[in-house]
C-alpha cells in the first residue's frame, strides 16, 4: 500500500467508514442486492459513526471536512458494496446544491438534518430528454403569488423515494438558455410531489432509483436555491465537487475486486500449483494493481487541489472520474476472469463487483462527457497565452 | 444513573496460536482486540445512558497496552476509563480477578449497574462477572437477552435460557451479564474516535484499590494452569469385510482389543 500521509484524523475517518464496511456493508451486500433491497439500517449505522456530516461545515452540525475527507470514506464503503456507497454518496449530492448557493435559512434548515443523517438527500436533474445535454430539461417552475409551481418529471433519480429532501432544477425563463433554470428544495410530502416505480437495475440494486413527479407541485417561494437563473451554475459547481466522489467509488470497488482476484488465485491449484504461480495470471493481476493505484494517486490528488480552494476545479475532477471508473469497469472484468467459473458464480462476489461497476462510468456525467470537458477545458488554458 | 461496563483485551480470534514450547498463548503479532461480547455489554450500557442519562465508565485490569481497548469504549460511546494495572495482578484467575475488579469499583464509589460480557473468548470461563458481583454483594443475573425497562432503582430484563427465556426483575445496584442477541454493536462515530484520542485513562494501582496482596495476580489465585494444549484426535477407520457372522466376530475382536 502507497503511503498517501493520511492526517491523523484522516485515518480516523478511513478506520471508522473500513469498520461499517467489515461489519456492516460486507454481511449483508449479498442479500440487499438480490432483493433490490434500501440499505436503510446500513446508512442509520453510518449516521450513528457521524459520517453523513463529513462535508457539512462545523456551523451545520457537520465535521467540516473537504473532499479528500468524503474520498477516503466513500472508498472505503465502494471496497464492501458500490450500491450502498451510492446510496450513501446521493445524499451529499442533494446537500451541495444548498450549500453552494442556497440561502443561510435554507442551510439552517436543511443541512443539520442531512449532516445528522436524520433524512436523506437527493439531486433531480435528468429527465427522459436531458441526460447528458442538460439544455433540454423540460420541468418548469413558475412564481405564483408566495409559492412556485413545478410541472415535469425527473428520472432516474437516486435515493427517490427514500430521501426526504431533494434539490431539484427547472426552468423559469426558457427565453434566457443557460441562464433560465434555476433549483429548488422539494420535500417529501409537498402537495403534488410523488414517485414513480422503483426501477430494475443492472447493478447497484441496493440503492433505489425512481422518478420524482410533479404535478402543480406547490413549494413556498423561499426554497430557492440562490438566485432565479443560477441553476445550471450550480448543478455544475455541484458536480465538480462531486465527481471525485464517483471516481472514488472506483478506487474503493478496484481495491475489492483486486482483493478477491489475488486471494483466489493464491488458493485455486491447478497443474499442480496454485494459479497465482503462472505468470499469466500474475501480470493481469499486475496490471489490475498498477491501474488502481494510479487512479488513487490521481483522486487524490484531484479532492485535494479543490480543497485547497482553487476556483476551477473542473478538469481534474473529470479527469479523476473518467479514469478511476474505467479502471474499476476493467479491474473487475479482470477479477471475474482470473475466478473464471467461480467468478461467473453468484456465490462469489466479483460478478456483482462488475455489475456495479457499468454505472460507474455512466451516472454524473458520462465519461464522454467528461471527456469533453477536459477537451474544453484545454482548449481554454492553451487560448489564453 | 451510573453505569460500569466491564471490558477485556483478548487476542482476535482469527488469529489463535499456541506457543509451541510454553503451552501459552502465542500474543506475540497477534492482534488485540476488545472481547467481542464485552461489546454487547458496552452497547447495552450506552443505549441505557441514552434512554435514561447518566454516565458510562469502562473499567478492565490488564497491562498498560490494554489502555486500547478503554479507547475502543470511549470511541464506542462510554464516557471515560479506568485502567487497574499492576505487576502484581499478573497471573490472575477468575477469583483473584473477581477480587481486584471489586476492589477498583469500591474505589470509584457508588454506581447503579455494572454490565459484563457473558464470557471471554480467551479464558471462556463466564465467571468474572458473576464473581465480581459476589465480591460487592450485589444481585447479578447472568445471559442477559434484553433489558426492557430501568425505572425507580429496579432494572427488568430476560435472561436466556436453552430452552426459552425468564423475566426478572432485579433492584440496583445490581451487575448483569449480557449475550450476543442483546444487541448490534455499533462501530465507532468519528466524535467518539476523536475524543478517545484525547482521553487519559485513570490508572489504579494495587496500593490505590487497598488490595490485600495476599489476594492479587497468582498468589491470590486459586486455581493454576499446569498445561495447556490442543487435543489429539487419532480417529481410525476400518472397514469389516466378510459375511454378517465373520463381520460379528471380528468387531468382537476389536472391541475386546479396545477394553
Amino acid at each position: 500500500m502507497v503511503n498517501y500521509f493520511l492526517s491523523e484524523e484522516q485515518q480516523m475517518i478511513v478506520d471508522v467508514a473500513r469498520q461499517i464496511t467489515a461489519e456492516k456493508i460486507i454481511p449483508q451486500r449479498v442479500e440487499l442486492d438480490e432483493k433490490e433491497e434500501f440499505p436503510t439500517e446500513i446508512l442509520q449505522d453510518i449516521a450513528q459513526a457521524d459520517l453523513f456530516g463529513l462535508y457539512i461545515p462545523e456551523e451545520y452540525g457537520g465535521f467540516g471536512g473537504g473532499s479528500f475527507d468524503m474520498v477516503l470514506a466513500l472508498e472505503e464503503f465502494a471496497r464492501g458494496c458500490v450500491g450502498i456507497a451510492t446510496s450513501f454518496a446521493a445524499s451529499a449530492l442533494g446537500a451541495y446544491p444548498i450549500l453552494i448557493s442556497g440561502s443561510e435559512e435554507l442551510k439552517q434548515k436543511y443541512m443539520p438534518v442531512i449532516a445528522s443523517g436524520e433524512k436523506w438527500a437527493a439531486f433531480g436533474l435528468t429527465e427522459a430528454n436531458a441526460g447528458s445535454d442538460a439544455s433540454g430539461i423540460q420541468t418548469t417552475a413558475v412564481l405564483d403569488g408566495d409559492e412556485w409551481v413545478l410541472n415535469g418529471t425527473k428520472q432516474w433519480i437516486t435515493n427517490a423515494g427514500d430521501a426526504k429532501i431533494y434539490s431539484v432544477i427547472a426552468i423559469t425563463d426558457r427565453s434566457k438558455g443557460p441562464r433560465g433554470a434555476s433549483m429548488f428544495v422539494v420535500e417529501d410530502g409537498d402537495p403534488g410531489f410523488s414517485y414513480g416505480p422503483k426501477e430494475k437495475k443492472l447493478g447497484i440494486r441496493a440503492s433505489s432509483t425512481r422518478e420524482l413527479i410533479f404535478k402543480d407541485c406547490r413549494i413556498p417561494k423561499d426554497r430557492l436555491i440562490g438566485r432565479q437563473g443560477t441553476g445550471f451554475f450550480t448543478v455544475m459547481k455541484t458536480l465538480d465537487l462531486s465527481r471525485p466522489g464517483i471516481a472514488s467509488l472506483g478506487v474503493g470497488l478496484g481495491q475489492g475486486a483486486l482483493d478477491e482476484a489475488v486471494l483466489y488465485a493464491k488458493q485455486r491449484v491447478q497443474f499442480g500449483k496454485p494459479v497465482m504461480a503462472f505468470q499469466a495470471v500474475q501480470h493481469i493481476l499486475a496490471d489490475m494493481a498498477i491501474q488502481l493505484e494510479a487512479s488513487r494517486a490521481l483522486v487524490y490528488a484531484a479532492a485535494r487541489h479543490i480543497d485547497s480552494g482553487v476556483k476551477d476545479v473542473s478538469k481534474p475532477s473529470s479527469m479523476c472520474k473518467v479514469m478511476a471508473t474505467d479502471m474499476a469497469m476493467k479491474v473487475t472484468t479482470d477479477a471475474v476472469q482470473i475466478l473464471a467459473g467461480h467468478g461467473y458464480m453468484r456465490e462469489y462476489p466479483v460478478e456483482k463487483m462488475m455489475r456495479d461497476a457499468k454505472i460507474l462510468q455512466i451516472y454524473e456525467g458520462t465519461n464522454q462527457i467528461q471527456r469533453n470537458v477536459i477537451g474544453q477545458a484545454l482548449n481554454k488554458e492553451y487560448s489564453r497565452s | 444513573m451510573k453505569i460500569i461496563v466491564c471490558v477485556k483485551q483478548v487476542p482476535d480470534a482469527k488469529d489463535v496460536r499456541l506457543d509451541p514450547k510454553t503451552n501459552t498463548l502465542a500474543r506475540e503479532g497477534v492482534e488485540s482486540i476488545m472481547n467481542p461480547f464485552d461489546r454487547h455489554a458496552l452497547e447495552a450500557a450506552v443505549v441505557l445512558k441514552e434512554q435514561y442519562g447518566g454516565t458510562v465508565t469502562a473499567i478492565t485490569m490488564g497491562p498498560p497496552q490494554a489502555e486500547d481497548t478503554l479507547r475502543d469504549a470511549v470511541a464506542c460511546g462510554a464516557d471515560d476509563g479506568v485502567l487497574v494495572s499492576d505487576r502484581a495482578f499478573a497471573g490472575a484467575d477468575t477469583w483473584a480477578t473477581s477480587y481486584t475488579l471489586a476492589k477498583a469499583v469500591e474505589k470509584l464509589g457508588p454506581f447503579d449497574l455494572i454490565l459484563c460480557g457473558k464470557q471471554a473468548i480467551d479464558g471462556d470461563t463466564a465467571q468474572v462477572g458473576p464473581g465480581l458481583a459476589q465480591r460487592l454483594d450485589i444481585p447479578y443475573v447472568a445471559y442477559a437477552r434484553k433489558i426492557t425497562e430501568c425505572v425507580d432503582g429496579v432494572i427488568r430484563l430476560e435472561r436466556l435460557m436453552d430452552d426459552g427465556y425468564d423475566e426478572i426483575e432485579m433492584e440496583m445496584p445490581a451487575l448483569m451479564t449480557v449475550v450476543k442477541e442483546i444487541n448490534e454493536p455499533r462501530v465507532p462515530s468519528l466524535k467518539g474516535k476523536m475524543k478517545s484520542k484525547k482521553m487519559q485513562a485513570t490508572v489504579l494501582t494495587a496500593a490505590d484499590i487497598g488490595a490485600d496482596t495476599e489476594c492479587l495476580g497468582l498468589q491470590g489465585s486459586t486455581t493454576q494452569v499446569v498445561k495447556v494444549f490442543s487435543p489429539q484426535f487419532s480417529a481410525e477407520k476400518c472397514m469389516l469385510t466378510g459375511t454378517v457372522d465373520e463381520q460379528v466376530e471380528q468387531l468382537l475382536d476389536k472391541l475386546e482389543e479396545l477394553l
